[in-house]
């Protein structure tokens, strides 16, 4: 699985990753989120600074990807179809706090079609499936951290939370940095949405500059005319501390 | 005035939500074609090094409900304690071994079981060997930024009764909710997420 170690030259990190600012974080239990209330944990987490079983992770090579998997319109379509909706290419880098560009990262996207309807057995919302929407995709950051992804803008959608809420359009994505303590979920809303800020998802981020980090901006220099229009998206994982001031790794 | 640290700010978790597999498993939802397997599915082939075992899990809710909707990683080490990782430096892991694994809760019965070995010990930063365990994280609807934990094997009692971590912990009587269970080749291991029996949770 792991060929990153010929991805790059750059030498392997093994320094403890900076410790979370949950103050940017939802914390566990958002009761406007209705769902939260019965799964979270009540109990003061217990710090742990990194052992080796957090600070090493899977790492996954693009040896593993399909020529369309970052292509949405398509690795679902029949041959000569496409998605139905706005084309779009969603595009940006791949960070640690450190502003250090991440390589190598595998990001997994997921969405509901244009209409705000998922291809699920238990979606309950009435709009149309499109035959030609799968609604997953998948890329592997290159040396610099960069990726790309194309799509078609996701619609609102309501969901069963307080009688009128409806989710902003919005693709969620799940990342994998370098370490499992990194592993991070969350999800990209777009500029310009005034649904963003009623809802009580978005909401559960304590921090305004925060939700703000999770909004992607219109970038009209970077789409493809007569083709798509561009999102562009930076995303940050946890930084690590400098092995070189650490004490040796003891063990082996 | 001072220089800046030019530091960024981790990107802010958002829920998992209902959909999550429709991403992270896909085949396992019905989207067939898009991706060859779901990562994650197979983390042992016939020449993996190890004891074979099978990991059962759920994740409990408050009501004590198990989570139909829930997706478990595990990341552990293999029969020698080593990770399959660029950032492991102490040798290489066993090439036939992934070391990591992904499973959706079953939608009926809410419970994922992993096929995998057990885990060599590994040491902790002071040199001292930790108990083997699983390294886990939990994400589902409702639940605002994954949840990590650890899985210690019940067979295990010396190591456990001198594992720095679960020394740490400060209440004993919550030991256990990390504990799994042995019976036969399986060990069970029920997360949870509140209440008496709450699973003890790490901020790593
Ligand atoms: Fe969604």
């Amino acid at each position: 699985m792991t060929d990153a170690k010929t991805l790059s030259n750059r030498r392997p990190e093994t320094g403890a990753f900076f410790q979370r600012d949950r103050a940017m974080h939802p914390p566990a239990y958002t009761p406007s989120y209705k769902t939260s209330v019965l799964r979270s944990p009540q109990k003061a987490l217990l710090s742990l600074d990194n052992t080796l079983s957090e600070i090493t992770g899977p790492v996954f090579g693009h040896n593993i990807l399909g020529e369309l998997d970052n292509d949405m319109i398509h690795n679902f379509a029949k041959p000569g179809e496409s998605a139905i909706g706005e084309r779009i290419i969603v595009y940006g880098r791949l960070l640690d706090e450190r502003g250090k560009g991440v390589p190598g990262a595998l990001i997994e996207f997921w969405q509901a079609n244009a209409g705000g309807r998922y291809r699920h057995k238990k979606e309950g919302y009435i709009a149309a499936l499109d035959p030609n929407f799968g609604g997953c995709g998948r890329v592997v950051t290159d040396e610099d951290g960069n990726y790309w992804i194309r799509t078609i803008k996701p619609g609102a959608y309501p969901w069963p939370n307080g009688p009128n809420d409806w989710r902003p359009a919005h693709i969620h994505f799940s990342i994998f940095g370098h370490g499992f303590a990194q592993r991070l979920i969350s999800q990209l809303y777009f500029e310009g949405d005034p649904m963003i800020w009623k809802c009580p998802i978005v909401r559960t981020i304590p921090d305004r500059a925060a939700v703000e980090r999770l909004v992607a901006a219109l970038d009209m220099e970077a789409t493809i005319p007569m083709d798509s229009r561009a999102y562009k998206f930076d995303i940050v994982l946890r930084g690590r501390r400098s092995s070189m001031f650490e004490n040796r790794m003891e063990g082996n | 005035m001072v220089q800046s640290l030019d530091r960024l700010k981790e990107t802010a978790s958002q829920t998992a939500g209902p959909y999550v597999h429709i991403g992270l498993t896909p085949n396992f939802c019905d989207i067939p074609g898009v991706y060859p397997v779901d990562l994650g599915d197979t983390m042992v082939n016939d020449k993996t090094r190890g004891e074979r075992i099978k990991v059962k899990m759920r994740v409990i809710d408050g009501a004590d409900t198990p989570l139909k909707d829930a997706l478990i990683e595990i990341w552990q080490a293999d029969a020698d304690g080593l990770h399959n990782s660029p950032s492991e430096m102490r040798g290489a892991a066993d090439p036939n071994f992934t070391g990591w694994g992904r499973k959706p809760t079953d939608m009926t019965t809410g419970e994922c079981v992993f096929e995998t070995i057990k885990p060599g010990r590994v040491p902790f930063k002071d040199g001292r060997k930790m108990a083997p365990h699983l390294t886990v994280w939990i994400v589902a609807r409702g639940i605002n930024i994954g949840l990590h934990t650890r899985m210690y094997f019940s067979d295990e009692e010396k190591a456990n009764d001198e594992d720095p971590v679960l020394a740490r912990i400060e209440h004993r009587r919550r030991v256990p909710t990390l504990i799994a269970q042995r019976d036969g080749d399986t060990y069970t291991f029920d997360i949870h997420l509140q209440g008496e029996k709450e699973t003890v949770f790490f901020d790593i």
